[in-house]
């Protein structure tokens, strides 16, 4: 299979799942078992280890039809009321799905999806080679021009999914990889993201990802952020109406009388 | 001055940012020796106004530091520093309480020392709980912020991007006419517990920042729609407020653990007595291998002691300042002062 068909096969699967009634339709996923915390996830023959465990998923690895996959497996938090936890996870499922296949339309890249799995909340996605943002910039690995470079891309980037009506909704530099092998810039992440064409939720987009920078990179964070905005700022064609709402919403923060 | 001979060292705390004026005298271990308080309290259905507060702040400010003392066992020539809060907060009030300090600073020749009314809450929170180096979830009437710290500074790694969840809960409790008494906050708790049907609101996380004007006029709209047509009693309605920006909360605070790597939490502010909000932490921090600190109502609501103590930390660092320096300011930001007593 070409990864070509592969993409399209997952599109299909995608569309499938994060349809309303198609349970029927989900005859591979049910092969999938995912129990608790620490055990091993098992697609058919094929066993996942651990990669990472986040707030409120699991990231396992392994293969999938003898491809380097990532499976991302959203697990109930037990902290919140069960109905509230369970309309959160499944939301956020087809919220990622969604909006990952939408990104990669307006020529984001994004992880290649394999197969989305609701009964066991698991996507199943290509792996990407390489290191998050955040890991290459605490390592100093890059230099000029390549940092410029890739500070532009993000902002490029950014621009041309907010162009095209999407919001990501947790833009740190954890959740943007550097991909080795074509050095491409690919978001990752999509629990929080929406579709929103008003300033506003475009703005805040903007400053979770200036506070993530000045909070993860100290002081060089600030003016890594700015080549980001001014990256944004040529690209996004909608700039004006953004940033103004940026620089308000920016603003409220610091300006909050904070009573109490 | 002669403040730096005096053994042990004392430092009497002057807090008044917003309603409540306190009064603190803690010692440089940081045993609390006294803490008295008053709230200034509005009929239901009202908030308090800069000008009626700052009245309540300037009938209260002496006899609480007389109280402070005779409940602390010590005379004025014990202390050896006055802290104030420098900001943020309401002018007025704020004011009232820095020209008490001024006063007194004259009267006993003992410096004064400027306070940040976060850093208040969270160095009270420390030395109450004995937390090192927890994430701070800082949630009271005024201010909603997850903290860590870093360098010498204590950082904002997320935060409301518009209303402070208190506000939320008092404004709700405002459409209810619940009483101001004790607190709004307190009355939807209560109310809460007898609540058990969970109505759907909106839930608005960005990254680690959070959003509460949306849930707030959502539910403000529904309210006595729901109540008329037999929906959903006021309980059911704090109960499901409650729920919704508590796990907000939980899970931007889980957040920012993940991101610094720290398996503790901190609450402080005044919302911070709720329970229902403790509890959920305690899943969150338990599941994590953590430990939540928290604490009650007389550490939690602004008091005294959480401005003499840090005044007491920069006041043995040598933070004193002249006369002129000493003014307020509403807007001061938690990771604007640079915390010298922290390595
Ligand atoms: N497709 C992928 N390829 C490679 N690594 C990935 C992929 N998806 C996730 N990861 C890794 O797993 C981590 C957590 O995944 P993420 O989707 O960001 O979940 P979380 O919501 O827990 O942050 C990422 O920071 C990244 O290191
Ligand atoms: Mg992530």
């Amino acid at each position: 299979m070409s990864a070509a068909a592969v993409a399209v096969g997952a599109a299909a699967a995608v569309a499938a799942a994060a349809g309303a009634a198609a349970a029927s339709a989900e005859a591979a996923p049910s092969q999938t078992t995912a129990a608790g915390p620490c055990d091993q996830l098992q697609f058919g023959s094929s066993a996942f280890t651990l990669h990472s465990q986040g707030a409120e998923a699991r990231v396992w690895e392994g293969q999938f039809l003898g491809r380097a996959a990532i499976v991302k497996q959203r697990f109930s938090k037990k902290y919140r009321h069960p109905q509230l936890d369970a309309k959160l996870t499944v939301s956020r499922l087809k919220q990622e799905v969604r909006s990952m296949m939408r990104a990669r339309k307006l020529g984001v890249h994004t992880p290649v999806l394999y197969l989305v799995d609701h009964a066991t909340s698991c996507i199943y996605m290509e792996r990407v080679e390489g290191h998050s943002l955040k890991t290459l910039l605490h390592q100093n690995s890059l230099v000029e021009p390549e940092l410029e470079t890739l500070l532009v891309e993000v902002g490029r980037t950014i621009a041309r999914l907010h162009d095209g009506g999407l919001v990501h909704g947790d833009l740190t530099t954890s959740n943007m990889m550097l991909r080795q092998t074509d050095n491409q810039l690919v978001l990752i992440d999509f629990g929080l993201s929406y579709n929103s064409t008003i300033p506003e939720d475009k703005g805040v987009d903007l400053y979770v990802l200036e506070r993530a920078f000045a909070s993860a990179h100290a002081e060089s964070g600030a003016a890594m952020f700015e080549k980001v905005l001014e990256a944004y700022r040529r690209a996004s064609k909608q700039w004006s109406a953004t940033l103004n709402r940026f620089a308000e919403v920016r603003m409220r923060g610091r300006k909050r009388t904070m009573v109490g | 001055m002669t403040g730096e001979s005096k053994s042990p060292l004392l430092c009497l705390g002057i807090e008044g940012s917003a309603n409540k004026i306190g009064v603190g005298i803690v010692r440089e271990d940081g045993e609390i020796l006294s803490n008295p308080r008053h709230t200034f309290i509005t009929p239901p259905g009202q908030g308090f106004l800069p000008r009626e507060t700052a009245l309540h702040h300037q009938e209260w400010a002496v006899k609480l530091v007389q109280q402070a003392l005779a409940e602390a066992g010590v005379t004025p020539d014990q202390i050896s520093c006055i802290a104030f809060t420098k900001g943020p907060g309401m002018g007025g009030p704020l004011v009232s309480c820095v020209v008490v300090a001024r006063m007194l600073s004259q009267l006993w020749r003992v410096p004064l020392v400027g306070v940040n009314h976060c850093v208040g809450h969270i160095e009270m929170g420390r030395v109450v709980t004995g937390a090192q180096d927890p994430v701070v979830l800082y949630v009271s009437g005024g201010n909603t912020q997850v903290i860590a710290y870093a360098d010498r500074r204590y950082r904002i790694f997320g935060e409301t991007i518009d209303i402070a969840v208190g506000n939320c809960l008092d404004r709700f409790a405002r459409v209810l006419n619940l009483p101001n008494d004790p607190a709004p906050g307190y009355n939807i708790e209560q109310l809460a517990k007898k609540g058990s049907k969970l109505i759907e609101l909106p839930y608005v996380v960005k990254g680690m920042d959070v959003s509460f004007s949306g849930v707030l006029s959502y539910i403000e709209g529904a309210a006595h729609d729901l109540i008329a047509k037999g929906e959903a009693t006021p309980a059911d309605l704090c109960f499901s407020l409650q729920e919704t920006i508590f796990a907000m909360l939980v899970e931007i605070t889980e957040r920012a653990m993940a991101h610094v790597g720290t398996s503790d939490v901190l609450i402080v502010g005044g919302v911070g007595c709720n329970l229902r909000l403790q509890q959920m932490m305690q899943v969150m921090v338990e599941e994590r291998g953590g430990h939540l600190y928290a604490t009650d109502d007389r550490y939690c609501i602004d008091n005294g002691a959480m401005i003499a103590w840090p005044g007491l930390l920069a006041f043995k660092q040598g933070q004193v300042m002249e006369l002129a320096e000493t003014t307020c300011t509403q807007r001061y930001r938690t990771d604007e002062v640079f915390v010298t007593w922290r390595d």
